[in-house]
């Protein structure tokens, strides 16, 4: 499976959950989190993204607190997925769970500048850049399937129905 | 491959001979903990939304202990919710007996290698007793309920050595803040802290489970104390049965952590964190003399039957300062029930403090007793972030529970070491 190309977003290390969601604009839902999504680090990010655009950040990417919203706020603005030479482990687990791809690059990202056109190769685990492949650890298929379905509630769900279903067997 | 203890049991949970770190493993969990706040209300609309009902009820102990004792309008409904789901469902529930972290273990469900989720920041609590616990949200926490299992990438390990022995008036409250201090409140990011040396070994369990608590603090997913002796009596005597043989609960030998940090426990002196962070602390006497209003002995990290006794030794045969209100919130009615056996709760009680319910109160900015404009408060909590406990003004220092008594008898934050025996 190979995304379609997009254009990479390049950010440095340590970009925190309340770049990702603004503390001042918590109380107005996600669509108020989402415009003002980074920008502290980029004032035109929100308004300048387009669906499947790809996040290529530096180290522990997520970092602060365990707000659901940093990871929420990509996914609402289409973010196709982040790839990062680290990140804060509970953004990481939240962003599985809601459905934004999370990739840790096993290789040096410094080469890109933002704008260069990148398309993440999952099955050969890579981030594909005009000049070569830069290689991703890989994620287990079952974490695949949920990002897929959307994250964990929707995939539970789907998962649920099947076997709630008479004719099939649940595994 | 040698193997961590947190890869020994996330292989052990996930059904593998074991596992290297990075690994992205699905794991059976053994115990799922919830409470009032996150609990029922949170997770019962997912399970409803998926059309399951639990996994496995006898792998799930409910708590109260956030809006115990409900007496705004909104926690007695958060409450009655909570009791009728309980009912419901058929789980164990311990209803206003104290706070999740500290009753867990003292009902014998917590045993060494057992792989273990909690609806809160301070599961970690769980790693004295060599159990592999960690927090997670409602969404996960739904999940965990209707499956019985979850992912996880296996965490590098950070390995904190202390050697010697604590001098007087020193508890583990001051060996976790000076690891604040030093480390960061993100010296851990996400891996397994791994408590270990002599130090460690020389602590009781509630000591211990007060390191284990704060390693949240540290920015660890987990706060593990490799079993021995010491764990296996406190659990017989707290009624778990079915122990393991504390050898199969070690890291290897040869096991290499991804992080190593040595720690002196012969030249620690009392330490304190400053508004409003863990990671402020420094040496006490960097903020001697501090004047305070309030001193708080709460929360599941700072009042176990072992921090009302420290309190009690400072304060015996003493009075308050003038002017400064002493408050105790037991984070367990059993260990409230001993200390008031063994004097310790007159002993504070004569002294003037004001006894709260055993649930987290303040510490999770609830109750009557939360902290007004402009006052400062030495709390024995693990958090002192802004408005946590109170009014946007408000000011909370942490310290060791000597540290809050010394500072209540003083007015101002003292050192304990100052007061005589
Ligand atoms: S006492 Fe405080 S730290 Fe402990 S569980 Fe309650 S709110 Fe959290």
């Amino acid at each position: 499976m190979v995304f379609p190309s997009h254009r990479a977003f390049v950010l440095g290390d340590d970009i925190d959950t309340d770049a990702l969601a603004p503390g001042q604009y918590m109380g107005g839902g996600i669509e108020a989190l989402a415009a003002h999504c980074l920008e502290a680090v980029d004032p035109d990010f929100a308004s300048s993204v387009q669906p499947g655009d790809i996040v290529v950040a530096g180290k522990n990417f997520g970092m602060g607190s365990s707000r659901e919203q940093a990871a929420q706020a990509l996914r609402h603005l289409g973010i196709g997925a982040v790839v990062a030479r680290s990140f804060a482990g509970i953004f990481y687990r939240n962003a599985i769970n809601l459905g934004l791809p999370v990739f840790v690059s096993a290789g040096d990202t410094s080469m890109l500048r933002p704008g260069d056109p990148v398309e993440i190769d999952i099955d050969g685990a890579a981030l594909v850049t005009q000049t070569g492949r830069i290689a991703l650890e890989p994620l287990p298929d079952f974490l695949l399937d949920m990002i897929a379905d959307g994250g964990l509630v929707p995939h539970l769900e789907k998962r649920f129905a099947a076997s709630a279903s008479p004719k099939e067997t649940a595994t | 491959m040698p193997q961590s203890l947190a890869q020994k049991i996330i292989a052990r949970a996930s059904g593998r001979s074991h596992v290297a770190v990075g690994d992205v493993v699905t794991a059976r969990v053994d115990l799922a903990m919830i409470h009032d706040s996150g609990g029922p209300r949170r997770v019962e609309p997912i399970l409803k939304r998926l059309g399951v009902g639990l996994h496995d009820k006898d792998k799930v102990v409910l708590v109260s202990d956030h809006y115990v004792p409900g007496d705004t309008e909104e926690g007695a409904a958060i409450l009655q919710l909570t009791r009728r789901w309980a009912a419901e469902k058929g789980v164990t529930f311990y209803d206003g007996e104290g706070i999740c972290h500290v009753v867990l273990p003292e009902r014998g469900h917590l045993k060494p290698g057992m792989f273990v989720v909690g609806g809160d920041s301070h599961s970690p609590t769980g790693g004295a007793f060599g159990a592999y616990m960690f927090g997670i949200g409602a969404t996960e926490m739904a999940g965990v309920l209707a499956t019985g299992e979850i992912w996880i990438k296996v965490p590098e390990t950070i390995r904190i050595e202390w050697s010697g022995t604590l001098g007087p008036r020193l508890m583990a409250k001051d060996m976790l803040l000076a690891m604040c201090g030093r480390l960061g409140m993100d010296g851990g990011r996400y891996q397994a802290i791994e408590y270990a040396g002599d130090t460690v070994r020389g602590l009781g369990m509630q000591e211990r489970m007060t390191l284990s608590n704060m390693a949240a603090e540290l920015g660890a997913q987990a706060g593990l104390i490799a079993p021995d002796q010491t764990t296996m009596a406190w659990l017989a005597e707290h009624g778990a049965t079915d122990l393991p043989d504390p050898a199969h609960w070690q890291p290897d030998i040869d096991a290499v952590p991804d992080e190593l940090h040595r720690f002196d426990a012969e030249t620690l002196v009392p330490q304190v964190a400053a508004p409003h962070s863990p990671a402020n602390s420094a040496p006490i006497d960097a903020y001697e003399p501090t004047d305070i209003d309030v001193a708080y002995i709460g929360a599941c990290t700072g009042a176990k039957y072992a921090d009302l006794k420290a309190a009690a030794e400072i304060i015996r045969g003493r009075t308050l300062a003038k002017g400064v209100e002493l408050l105790v919130a037991p984070s367990s009615k059993r260990d409230q029930d001993r200390a008031a056996d063994e004097g310790i709760m007159k002993v504070l009680e004569d002294a003037g403090a004001k006894v709260l319910p055993n649930a987290c109160g303040i510490c999770a900015g609830y109750g009557s007793a939360r902290l007004g404009e402009d006052v400062t408060c030495i709390s024995t909590t693990a958090r002192n972030f802004r408005g946590r406990m109170g009014a946007h003004s408000s000011k909370v220092y942490l310290g060791s529970p000597y540290t809050v008594a010394a500072s209540a008898l003083a007015g101002r934050i003292v050192d304990p070491r100052d007061i005589g025996a």
